[in-house]
């Protein structure tokens, strides 16, 4: 059983939710519940002139129409700074004020979900509307320093050298401008809340959400409760992307329609109203120099980005991460500056920073190896930082060069031709293009606990979350390999704050914070069992020594001998407990100080455009990755080949449409929102180099949820541009940009 | 969505008698745009009759053509025998929209009457949509126009027909049969929908209660000869930029005796690109003379700020359609 962590393990609830009796947020069965629905605000920016409700009041099954003017006041709510990071500020319709479309505006509670509809869409809202502000490019000259930058509160700008020298060192240069999009995690399962009071000051919430205790202290903090008062349950997640990680208006308007309705109240958001007040990706600038001697060293490399944030709340899409650490430029510069703009708050968007920052970087290395003529692997390979170039560390582990070359022998790179437009397969233009894949390793303080039961099986708790990625498959795994017991022997709970505590699956987190508890617990647990057994004069394994007992098939037993021995249950019933527990918690160690820790990897793309026609299909995609132990190769290639999928997503399909009038996006729909069905998929592949790493936790995963999207789009930009010789340089590569 | 009352009657007859004057009721198929609409607030029928049990579910000969049934499933009318061989280009149309559950929900009358995917009149928390609210203006014009018109539009509005299934019904000039309060006629399918002029909220030239009963396919020999070639975001589940459908009938050294051609993603209404046609007849298919037949049809084109490009991509997109059904790589 020694090598279950690692092995492709179906997943513990596929056969529950393919079956639909995994129970989603909305649809725990909760007594007396009543429905809730947002009225939302159709302009960007103004205040609301005056809402009439009557008509709703008096419409069937409607039971109560929350509005500003008849709001429980929430003052937690208000508790905004205007750089208070996402989910702090909360739309809980405690003013007239409207910052963004699609904002809370009011809630209208009726007895079935058709009646709360019907009666929202009678709610007659007029404003006194301002002109909204949205666009980037011509309010560059407003846009300000934030403090940090990025989920690991990065400085907001770096400097080292001497920029302009290194530029004027230069044989070769470029200076361009990369721009990505709006986009919206459109998760599939949309954010829904159940609350229920269960006395004035006890909440029990059914939510949607990447953290359940996060959830837990917000909405504590906002009605003023002890965090022990609220009990957050979630156990299954359609998907989140971040999304779900913050606590957004509609869980505070789930409880506060609660309390006044004197009802539990489910609350779902519908896709329309998923656009805006759920988080975005926010649009960027990226302003990208970059200069090189002709032997492909680069000499200076700057890269300043802007983004937007909300007019209440800040985020920084820190898309000039990668460009400070990913390569050896002696003289860099970046930075991070925002502008205020009528959006719901910008937040945490898988990847969130790499995923953008990668597409510009990444294709500002592909235009500068054409510069040079030299080949773009070849080119990052010259500059391959050896150690991490801005906090002058070693890197924990680093297995980019491996993933350069084992993805280009994959991909069949080597016969690929220098020239663009040089591959065609009749109306088809054919390129091949690369990228690096960077996203950092990170941790935060977890806690589980490991029981084994008196029947011999093994229940093994932490509060986590699971968003459809393999949490509990990978989590059992842990465990069980501990335990040297099948995996069907152990029972993984999750998804409920009565379990041990647990940080917010975010970051690519949780596999290294909570996988680590659990290996600690599940280890003393162990450890606990050994000790039993060699103590208990009654155990044929009496007298031993720890290290001479082995844990195998479900039976501790005598490394010489392994007829001595006994299984858990006999045990467990002689000791006469009804279960032995332990617990553990792991949390961040000065690894941190003495490490530079990122998960590295490559990937290579052919897109095949249409010469005349502009349409464009990425056929083939190798993505090679080095991203730690990897605990179970079929989650994790799943999740590597969804963060490659949304590259290509973002390379070609995603956006959310803006009218600059309205302050709007427009297409608020899947229908119109493109992302990728399985007909722009060809075949694609995730593979990965195996990496040791001892210094970032104790079970040496690096995480894997966002690294896939990251230089994902960046490689299909530059095979569109291999294909046809035209560089575009604002995402998605939509065929109009590449037709004309 | 607003509480509606529901009729599901077992003839035609009763079907349009139920119909009635109301101004508030609406026939449903599949209800795949309908149910959509009521979602959204776009729609607000008072009465829905659900005509789902008429017998209107036959493909069969008709004449020397074909007759199929209003509500045959888009995907049963797809993988007919009868279209597939005879109509190709229906075929290629209709699986070219869509997604499979869609296209099995999907009716063959109720496609026609596809309501336009601009994004102003699908959300009425716009203000401005002379299709949903008359005179209250068009906030597409100078809005995010990309997916909008570029031929036949007014001021009024420069909405989009969606359907893929109605550019091919097009060129294959097919009739629509309908029955209401006044009896029977026939639509030809050119004449069925209209371009938005002053009226964009009246889309097709049914009357009030007519009932869409069957639509004729007539003989075309050369129908082989076709294809439908769809452009957009994606490629799958995704409406038109552009899309033609073309049905031809060429000589062996490339001289085309019939011509016809239809573009969607550019109007209104389904687009017979009766210009281009005219220019092509008797001509070979070389790239100039289709390049020439393609500036002609778009003449009188007209972009907007985000969608000027479907210009261009309508025009390539005839010579590549032509080319490829010339070339041999058409249906069949």
């Amino acid at each position: 059983m020694d090598d279950l962590i690692g092995q492709p393990l179906d997943r513990i609830d596929g056969r529950v939710k393919v079956t639909g009796r995994a129970v989603y947020a909305y649809e725990h069965d909760v007594p007396n519940a009543a429905y809730a629905v947002m009225v939302v605000s159709s302009i960007a920016n103004g205040r609301i002139a005056s809402m009439d409700t009557r008509a709703a009041e008096q419409a069937q099954g409607v039971l109560l129409v929350i509005t500003h003017q008849n709001s429980l006041k929430v003052p937690g709510a208000q508790n905004q700074s205007k750089t208070s990071p996402p989910g702090h500020a909360v739309q809980a319709l405690q003013d007239d004020v409207v910052y963004y479309a699609n904002q809370p505006i009011g809630v209208v509670v009726a007895e079935t979900f058709a009646d709360a509809i019907a009666g929202a869409q009678l709610v007659q809202v007029t404003y006194a509307p301002q002109p909204p502000q949205m666009d980037l490019e011509s309010r560059l000259a407003d846009a300000y320093a934030p403090d940090k930058a990025g989920g690991g509160g990065d400085p907001a700008a770096s400097h080292r050298g001497d920029v302009q020298a290194g530029m004027a060192e230069a044989k070769k240069s470029i200076d361009y401008v990369y721009r990505t999009p709006f986009e919206v995690h459109n998760p599939m399962e949309p954010h829904a809340t159940i609350a229920v009071w269960n006395a004035p000051d006890r909440l029990t919430i059914y939510d949607a959400t990447q953290g359940v205790f996060s959830d837990r202290g917000r909405v504590a903090s906002v009605f003023g409760l002890p965090p022990e008062n609220v009990r957050v349950i979630s156990p299954y997640l359609g998907g989140g992307f971040g999304s779900k990680g913050p606590v957004w208006s509609h869980v505070i308007l789930a409880a506060m329609a609660a309390k006044q309705a004197k009802r539990p109240v489910k609350l779902a958001v519908t896709r329309p109203q998923m656009f805006g007040m759920l988080g975005c990706r926010s649009e960027t600038r990226q302003a990208i120099a970059m200069g090189a001697k002709s032997d492909g060293a680069i000499t200076a490399l700057r890269d300043d980005t802007v983004s937007h944030t909300s007019m209440f709340g800040e985020f920084v899409e820190a898309a000039s991460l990668p460009a400070r650490m990913l390569y050896q430029s002696p003289n860099n510069s970046t930075s991070q500056r925002l502008v205020r703009s009528n959006i719901g708050q910008p937040s945490y968007m898988r990847a969130p920073g790499e995923a953008s920052g990668t597409y510009g970087l990444e294709a500002a290395m592909d235009e500068m190896a054409y510069a040079l003529k030299m080949d773009p692997v070849e080119f990052r390979l010259k500059n391959y930082a050896e150690t991490d170039p801005e906090e002058n560390k070693p890197w924990s582990s680093k297995s980019l060069r491996e993933c350069y070359l084992q993805g280009a022998k994959h991909f069949g790179w080597s016969k690929r031709p220098l020239e663009p437009r040089s591959m065609q397969d009749g109306n088809a233009l054919i390129g091949w293009g690369m990228a690096t894949s960077v996203y950092p390793t990170r941790r935060s303080v977890s806690n589980a606990s490991a029981r084994l039961n008196v029947d011999g099986t093994f229940s093994v708790d932490a509060g986590t979350q699971d968003l459809g990625t393999g949490t509990y498959t990978i989590m059992t795994q842990v465990a069980a390999e501990a335990f040297g017991v099948d995996a069907k022997q152990v029972r993984f709970r999750l998804g409920d704050t009565i379990l041990p505590q647990t940080p917010v699956s975010g970051g690519s987190q949780t596999a290294a914070s909570t996988g680590s508890a659990v290996h600690l617990a599940s280890q003393a647990l162990r450890e606990k069992l050994i000790q039993m057994a060699i103590r208990d004069a009654r155990s044929p394994l009496s007298g031993l020594g720890a290290q001479d007992v082995i844990l195998n098939k479900g039976r501790l037993y005598a490394r010489s001998n392994p007829a001595r021995g006994e299984t858990f249950r006999e045990l467990i019933l002689r000791s006469g407990q009804p279960h032995v527990e332990a617990k553990a918690e792991a949390k961040p160690g000065a690894e941190k100080d003495h490490y530079s820790m990122y998960a590295f990897g490559a990937q290579f793309a052919e897109a095949r455009v249409d010469a005349d026609l502009g349409q464009i299909k990425v056929s083939r995609m190798v993505g090679c990755f080095g991203a730690g132990r990897i605990l179970n190769a079929k989650t994790a290639r799943s999740q590597f080949l969804g963060g490659m999928i949304w590259g290509i997503s973002m390379a070609l399909y995603e956006y959310a449409a803006v009218d600059k009038r309205l302050g709007r996006w427009v297409n608020n729909n899947l229908a119109e929102y493109h992302v990728p069905v399985n007909a722009d998929i060809g075949k694609i592949e995730a593979i990965w180099v195996d990496e040791k790493d001892d210094h970032v936790n104790p079970i040496g995963a690096k995480g894997i949820g966002e690294i896939g999207i990251t230089g994902a789009a960046a490689a299909i930009a530059n095979a569109v541009f291999h294909a046809t010789g035209k560089r575009v340089r604002d995402l998605p590569i939509t065929l109009d940009k590449v037709m004309l | 969505m607003k509480p509606f009352s529901y009729f599901c009657p077992a003839t035609v007859d009763e079907a349009i008698q139920g119909y009635g004057e109301a101004q508030e009721t609406r026939f449903i198929g599949g209800g795949t745009n309908l149910l959509d609409l009521m979602k959204m607030g776009v729609e607000r029928p008072a009465h829905l009759i659900d005509i789902g049990r008429l017998p209107l579910m036959k493909i069969s000969p008709h004449g020397d053509g074909v007759r199929i049934g209003a509500l045959i499933s888009n995907t049963d009318a797809a993988n007919h025998e009868l279209i597939r061989t005879r109509y190709p280009v229906l075929t290629e149309a209709i699986l070219a929209g869509a997604s499979p559950q869609l296209r099995n929900m999907a009716t063959m009358g109720g496609n026609l009457l596809q309501r336009t995917r601009c994004y102003y009149f699908y959300d009425p928390s716009y203000q401005e949509c002379n299709k949903r609210t008359p005179g209250s203006g068009c906030a597409a014009i100078d809005g995010y126009n990309r997916i909008h018109a570029v031929l036949g539009q007014s001021p009024q509005c420069i909405a989009v027909h969606p359907s893929d299934m109605c550019v091919a019904l097009t060129a294959l000039d097919a009739v629509v049969q309908v029955k209401g309060p006044h009896g029977e006629r026939s639509i030809n399918m050119t004449e069925f929908h209209r371009l938005p002029g002053d009226t964009p909220q009246v889309e097709t030239n049914l009357q009030s209660g007519e009932l869409i009963t069957a639509i004729d396919l007539p003989s075309i020999p050369y129908g082989k000869q076709s294809h439908y070639l769809k452009i957009r975001d994606r490629h799958s589940y995704a409406f038109a930029l552009v899309s033609v459908a073309v049905v031809l009938d060429a000589d062996e050294d490339g001289t085309m005796r019939h011509v016809r051609i239809a573009l969607g993603g550019v109007a209104h209404k389904p687009w017979r690109a009766t210009k281009a046609e005219k220019a092509l007849t008797g001509e070979k298919a070389d790239k100039k003379t289709l390049r020439a037949a393609a500036e002609e049809e778009l003449a009188d084109a007209h972009g907007y700020e985000h969608n000027s490009f479907k210009i261009e991509l309508a025009k390539r997109a005839i010579v590549r359609a032509v080319t490829t059904v010339v070339g041999g790589q058409q249906n069949g």
